[in-house]
This record gives C-alpha cells, structure tokens and sequence, in this order.
C-alpha cells in the first residue's frame, strides 16, 4: 500500500535525478494529529469587507498570526481570499491578482481558500456571473499549486456571514491538516445551525457514534478517527468479518456490534445496541459496502441487487428508523460514502455508480428531514486512495490513477476518516445535504 | 438457593468450532482462549477493565500451560490486574467454571466474572513412551559425560513411539465412545432414534446461523466463521447409511456412527457473568440468572452404570433442591456426547424402574418435550471442544431465553471419569 514513487522522488539520490529528469515530485502531505497547531506561519487574508475583520478576528483566537498585505519574503502558511460580496466579474481582478501575487510565499503545504457566496436562481446576472466566476478560478488556480498545497473554497449561503459557526468550522478543516487530500472544492455552508466544540481537538467528546464496515480499510480508519476526535465508537460489520471487527473495537476502546446491515431490523439492532449500552447515538457513518464489478452486458442480478441492497438500500432502512427515533434528536450527524464514481461514473462499475449516485441523492433529499432535529447528513466521495483493494488494481493501472490528481498521489483512508469527522462534528452545523469529494482533484468527476 | 445477590448471564461469546487438525490445526490452547476473551471483550466494551475473576480450562492440556487462563488473560484486551484461574472437569468444565463464578458472585466476593474452556484435540499434548521419560530424567540428573552417555544408552527404538492422546478411560482402558456403546444397548436406544436426534441438531444449529442467532455469540477465528463440523443438508437417510465405529465387539448390533456422535474438535468459548448491580451500572444486558448446579458421579468402574450417565443422577437432586419438576422448564439442553447418551438419559428418567430403584423416587421424572430439547442445535452438529461446551451451551440458553420470553432453562453435560453437571438457568 506504500506509494514507492513518492519516496523515491522526495528523498535520497533518485531525489536529484528525478528533478533533473522533471518527473512530476508529488509532495508528502501535511496531515493532522491531535494538539498540532492550526498552522504554523501567518495566514495573509485579503479583502475589505467588514467580513474580513471577523475572519481574522477568528483567526486570531486561534493563535493564528494574521497579516492583512503580503510582507517581502515571509512565508505564508495560507492566503484567505474573501470574496463575499462580488457583483461583478470585473470585481475578481483585485483580490484574485493580489493572491496571485502571493502565491510565491506560500510555504509547502500550504492552502488558499476562498470565501464567497453560491450562484443561486434569483441572481442578477451579473451577480450570478461573478458567483460562478469564484469556481472556475478555483478549481484552475488547484491545478497550479505544487508541493502539497491546496485550494479550496467555502461557499456561504446568502444571509450566512462569514462569522457564523459552519463558516469558521470549514475554514478550520481546510486550513488543517484533516484536509491534506481535498482539493478543488467547495464547501457550502447553508444556514448558522451548529456549535463551536469546547475543545478543537476533541469536537466529538460525548458523542457516540455507529461506523459501519468498520472491520477493516476505511471504516477502521472512521473509528480510529471518530475515538481520536472524542467519540465512543460502536463497530458494525458482517458477522464473518468479526475477528477483524474486534480487533478494531478493541483498539478504540468502542464495543463491536455484527451485524448485516441488511436485515431488516438492522435500525432497530443499531438503536437498541446504542442507547442500551452507550445510553445515546449520535452519529451514523455508513461507511459499508460492496464492488461486483462487471460490464452491464455480464451483469447478472445477484450482482446488481448485492450493490444496491448493501450500498444505498440498507442505509435508506436505517434512516428511516433512525429518524422517526426520538433517541436521534440531539444534533445528529449522518454521513454517508458516496465515490467519485457515481459522479463521473466508472467502466464496469454499473451497479456500483448507480449505488453511489443514489447516496448522494439520499443525501440531498434527507437533508430536510434531518435538520428538523438540528441534525445534518452528508457525503463523502473519495477518489484514488490507497487500500487493501487498490492495492489489487494491476500495477500500471494503479500508478496512472495515483498521478491522476492535482497532488499526483493516492490518499490514505485517514484522508476520508478526516472529513467524515469534520462533518460529523458540531461546527459542520451549517452543512447539510452535501458532499465532499475527498480526491486531490482528482481529473475524474469534475 | 435463596441469597441477596443474584449472578447474571450478560451474554457470551465463543469461536466458531473447527474439525480437529483443520481450521486451527496451528493454534494453541492460549490462542484460541484469548480469542474468545477478545470477542467478548469487544462485544461488550470491557477493554482495560479489571473483571473479578477469570476462571476456565482445558482437558486436553500442555505442561507449558499451566496457567493458560492468566496467559490468556494477559493476552487479552482486559486489565493485567485480573486474576485468573485454571479449572479441569474434562467435558463438564466449562459449566462448572460458570458454577464456581455465580457463587462466588451470590457471595459477594466478586461483582463480575468471565468463565470459559478451551479444548484442541488438533494441539493436543504428546506425551513421551514411560521409557523415554525415564531416560531423558536420568540424562538430566547426569553431571559427568560418562554419566550422561550411559543414560543415553539405555535409549531403545521403541522409546521414540509417543504416547498418543486418547479418549479412554484409564480406569477401563476402553474409550468414551465404546463406554456409551455399552449404555446404548443397555438401554435399548435404536440405531433411527440416535440419527433422527444428529439430524435434528444439525437443522436446528443451521437454523439459528441463518436466523442471526449466533451473530451476537460467535466471533469469527482465523477464517471460519461457523462451526465447521454443520452439515445443513445431512438427513436420517445420509446418517443411515453410515457404518457403526462404536460397539461393533457386543453381542447387540452396533448403532453408534460417525453421524450420531462428537467429531474431535476444536475451539473456546466464554461467559460474562455479574451480579445484577454491576450490569446495570455498566450499562450491561442481562439475559438470564444462573439459579444453581448440581454434579453427580457414577461408578462406571464396575459397570454398575454408564460412563455417561452421571446427569442423570444430578438432575433429579437439582430439581428437588428447587422444588421443580420437568413441566416447569421451557428448554432442556442436554450436551449430545453422543446421541446414545441423549437418549439413554431421557429413557432413564422415564423409566419407573430406575426412578424408583436408583433415584429413589416415587414414580418416573417423566418424559422431555422433544420440542424443548437442543433447540438451537447441540454438540452432535457444533462439535464438541471438551471444555469450551458448557460456555457454549450456557450463553446460548441465556440468550434464548431472552429471546422467545420463556422462563427456565435445564442443562445437562457429562463428563469422563463418570461424572456429570448439570444447572438451572432464568430468565431474567
């Protein structure tokens, strides 16, 4: 699972000739551990809106060093660009310019992160113009950044100022470490619901929370993470998977709980497990799922109805019982694994797109239903990551799909388990109905 | 048994059972009784903490594990400052680990405990030809080279041929299966009443699997993840047509199968057990209470009863300590040595002539409700790892119990050396 390029070009004598050669040097990413600080070198914020102040003002209580102009040959740790109040595509030039400007500070691993609003139908078009403008800018200027560094934007709903409590948590998560593999995308904040956790290292204390698939690969990665991040963890995974399940259970201290998330009463065994022994549940990862890949002219039905049961059909049940439960009523969070395959689709992979899109639908379209309780529900789509199951992928294949990213490299399952935090987490408050793609831009979906 | 505190089943965990040399030919007691340790400890969220006690065993057992259940212990997720310690009843000690525990828990002298047994007839010890040992002790005691090059020369071929682990009786030299064969035809049980009773438990085991009954008892092992020893399509007409291995030397037909009785086998099994209080502060399920238990033994020596058929002594005690009679139990689970032993037991005790001459009652206990009996499935489909089967039997009970709403529960296991334990559980 080791990504041997990366190694060779960033260390020892193949370090040289790589860079002579100039082979493309993907960078180590900068990734979080518990009481690293935010960052580590100022953080330049440009524009002049009132809402820049709060910003920085945000920053600064994070012990954030904040610079309003760039200093000559200071090293910046990431640029914020405010772009809330454009109305104009001729409006971009300032800021935009000024960032670009510099670019040449910012230190490896960097992030830029915009601030802007989202293009919505009742925008003028001029307006509407300047909103979209802020992607496409983005998403480009991504693409341009190297050593590790990322650009991401948060995209904040009209009315949502830049203060409010999804803003700074989104601008928290991108500028940490938890964000090392999300790239080219926006986070959009739609509303001033959530919370400010007591303690930034430990946002889930008190939680518990349900991971399931959690018996190996990513899902054991969400449970080391959720527990890291405060909360008790209950295990789910197939009974055949049990030895594994409890291996895990047993690290994060969490209980194991087999179960095929496909039985009927899987919700109500997941509750019942929960409020008996936890005495609450708070979280749900549906993690769990299933590959039977094969060209649709092969598909047989077993394969076809295995997806959909296990990838999106099983979570639609527990849903269902778990929102008409008066236990899952204290700000829940629900997160959902969609994949960059349902968004750009994959070849031989049917079943499994038409799974993973139907997540993000579900995601979309729960949203409402769960915010009655002040609870959100997202996505997370990976792109490349390194795993058991990548790690079968022919070699040749393998290494095109790594370098086929603005970070030229796989991301680790620590990567997903990160975002999935971050929007389980009290200060995603503001996020609902969406989902993050967790791909290093991966060319593949847009 | 009337007392303050009450000891509480809070559910179990074991692996799944192997064929012996199979699934776990390469693991050890240790490692599979840690596994089951482990499983439970994941189940029920116990990691790092002190439990009172430990207590389980094995029959089949190495000198190196001489304190197996420490060791596993300390193997295990669960605080090092747990103590623990070995027990050995041969097929009745995993029931009588969980006796020993409910007591000491009624007493008050511990709040929680984990029972358990191991048994791998697959690693099972070798012992040495007496020859060899007698040389290898004097090479030891040897100082000078001479010394030691004249023990070695008392070394003879024959000296090299190990001591294989058997099943058979020390006292009678016959192994466990003829024993029974004896029982079986002293009690008339038909060669169709032994296989209808196997393939029974093998539809019943199957059954539970497919159910999801065993998804919160059994954690997965080195890739089995159900007891390999299930044959979800065998039928009385495949087990009649298998040849008898047991009995054939006797005068009557021989009846005992392969089919109809316990393969060797492999695998552990677990307890948790805890007064009320501690459950309920741990946020822990109680499925069940352990009421009490009663052992019995028998002279099968002199062949004035069966090798086996020690319950069948016991029960009938237990029960009048309890003031109860066979109709107030919703399930039997009687441990299917052998399918014989099943049924010469249940003839006993509707036999007036044995009620009256041997237990000394005034009629017959009475016929079991064949619907009560084994409904899950029993040793004859699970397989039968000597002191992992009262762990099994134990937990399952308790959780069945939880789960149909019935109120008691009769376990009966017996064990070699003509001895037997046997136990009320209730629901809770």
């Amino acid at each position: 699972m080791t990504d041997k390029y990366l190694q060779l070009v960033n260390a020892g004598p193949t370090r040289n000739v790589a860079k002579k050669l100039g082979l493309p040097r993907p960078a180590p990413l900068r990734r979080y551990a518990t009481g690293d600080p935010l960052v580590t070198k100022p953080v330049l914020v440009l524009g002049d809106s009132a809402e820049s102040d709060a910003v920085s003002t945000s920053l600064l209580s994070w012990d954030v060093e904040v610079h309003r102009h760039a200093l000559a040959d200071e090293q910046l740790s990431a640029i914020v660009v405010l772009l809330d109040e454009l109305s104009h595509p001729d409006q971009l030039a300032g800021h935009v310019l000024e960032a670009g400007a510099a670019l040449r500070d910012l230190a490896p691993g960097g992030q830029v992160v915009t601030i802007s609003r989202p293009g919505t139908d009742g925008d003028a078009p001029a307006v509407a113009a300047a909103r979209q403008g802020v992607e496409g800018f983005l998403r480009s200027l991504a693409h341009e950044l190297r050593a590790g560094s990322t650009a991401n934007g948060i995209q904040l709903a009209d009315g949502v100022p830049p203060s409010s409590v999804g803003a700074q948590g989104a601008l928290r998560f991108l500028l940490s470490g938890r964000s090392a593999f999300v790239d080219g995308q926006f986070l959009l904040v739609g509303d001033e619901t959530g919370a400010i956790p007591a303690d930034w290292h430990h946002p889930l204390a008190g939680r518990v929370a349900v991971v399931t698939g959690a018996a190996r690969g990513i899902g054991a990665e969400i449970a080391r993470t959720l527990t890291r991040d405060g909360a008790k963890v209950v295990a789910v995974d197939v009974p055949a998977a049990g030895q594994a399940l409890a291996a895990v259970a047993n690290e994060v201290h969490g209980t194991a709980l087999q179960l095929d998330i496909t039985r009927d009463d899987a919700g109500e065994q997941i509750l019942r497990h929960c409020v008996d022994r936890h005495g609450r549940l708070d979280i749900v990862v549906h993690n769990a799922g299933i590959t039977r890949d094969k060209l649709l002219a092969n598909m047989d039905a077993d394969r076809w109805n295995s997806v959909i049961g296990v990838n999106i059909s099983a979570q639609l049940k527990i849903n269902e019982v778990l929102l008409g439960s008066e236990y899952f009523t204290d700000s829940p969070r629900i997160v959902s694994l969609a994949s960059t395959s349902g968004i750009a689709g994959n070849r031989g992979q049917t079943n499994y797109a038409a799974s993973k899109a139907g997540v993000i639908g579900m995601t979309r379209a729960t949203a409402p239903l769960i915010a009655e309780h002040g609870g959100t529900i997202n996505a997370v789509a990976p792109g490349f990551i390194e795993t058991e199951m990548t790690a079968r992928i022919p070699f040749a294949t393998r290494e095109v799909a790594r370098r086929l990213n603005s970070l030229q490299q796989g991301g680790l399952p620590v990567d997903v388990a990160e975002a999935i935090a971050f929007l389980a987490a009290p200060q995603a408050g503001g996020i609902n109905g969406q989902f993050l793609r967790v791909c290093g831009q991966n060319l593949v979906g847009a | 048994m009337s007392s303050e505190t009450r000891a509480v089943i809070v559910g179990g965990n074991r692996t799944p059972f192997a064929r012996a040399g199979k699934h776990y030919a390469e693991a050890s007691n240790q490692d599979l009784l840690t596994a089951a340790i482990d499983g439970l400890v994941a189940r029920y969220g116990l990691q790092g903490q002190r439990i009172g006690e430990v207590a389980a065993g094995a029959v089949l057992k190495h000198s190196r594990d001489f304190n197996l259940t420490r060791e596993a212990v300390l193997g295990s997720a669960l605080s090092a400052e747990t103590p623990a310690y070995d027990l050995q009843q041969a097929c009745a000690t995993g029931l009588e680990t969980v006796a020993g525990l409910a007591n000491k828990i009624k007493l008050g002298q511990i709040e929680s405990g984990i029972a358990g047994g191991v048994d791998s007839a697959s690693d099972a010890p070798i012992a040495v030809s007496e020859g060899l040992r007698a040389v290898l002790l004097k090479l030891s005691r040897a100082r000078s080279t001479k010394d030691k090059l004249g023990a070695l020369s008392a070394l003879r071929p024959q000296h090299l041929a190990p001591s294989a682990p058997n099943t058979a009786e020390p006292r009678t030299g016959l192994s466990m299966g003829e024993h029974q064969a004896i029982t079986t035809a002293e009690w008339g049980i038909s060669r169709a009443a032994q296989d209808e009773l196997a393939a029974a438990s093998h539809h019943n085991l199957a059954a539970a699997y497919d159910a999801g009954f065993f998804d919160d008892l059994v954690t997965p092992y080195l890739g089995l993840a159900r007891d390999a020893n299930l044959r979800a399509d065998t039928s009385i007409e495949k087990l009649a047509k298998l040849q008898p291995v047991f009995g054939t030397g006797l005068s009557t037909p021989a009846t005992m199968t392969a089919g109809n009785s316990t393969p060797l086998s492999d695998g552990a099994s677990t307890v948790l057990l805890g007064s009320e209080e501690w459950a309920t502060r741990n946020g822990l399920p109680i499925l069940a209470h352990f009421v009490d238990s009663e052992a019995a033994a028998v002279d099968f020596v002199h062949g004035k009863d069966g090798l086996l058929m020690a319950p069948a002594f016991a029960v009938p005690r237990l029960l009048a300590r309890n003031k109860l009679s066979f109709a107030d139990f919703d399930f039997f689970e009687i441990h299917e040595a052998f399918a014989g032993t099943v049924l010469a037991s249940l003839a006993a005790w509707e036999s007036e002539e044995f009620c009256s001459t041997r237990l000394g009652l005034d009629k017959a206990l009475g016929p079991i409700d064949r619907s009560k009996l084994n409904v899950n499935g029993s040793s004859l489909a699970a397989g039968h790892p000597f002191a992992a089967t009262g762990g099994r039997i134990v937990a399952s009970l308790a959780k069945l119990l939880r789960q149909t709403g019935k109120r008691r529960g009769l376990i009966s296991v017996c064990a070699a050396g003509g001895q037997g334990v046997t136990a009320i559980v209730e629901a809770a």
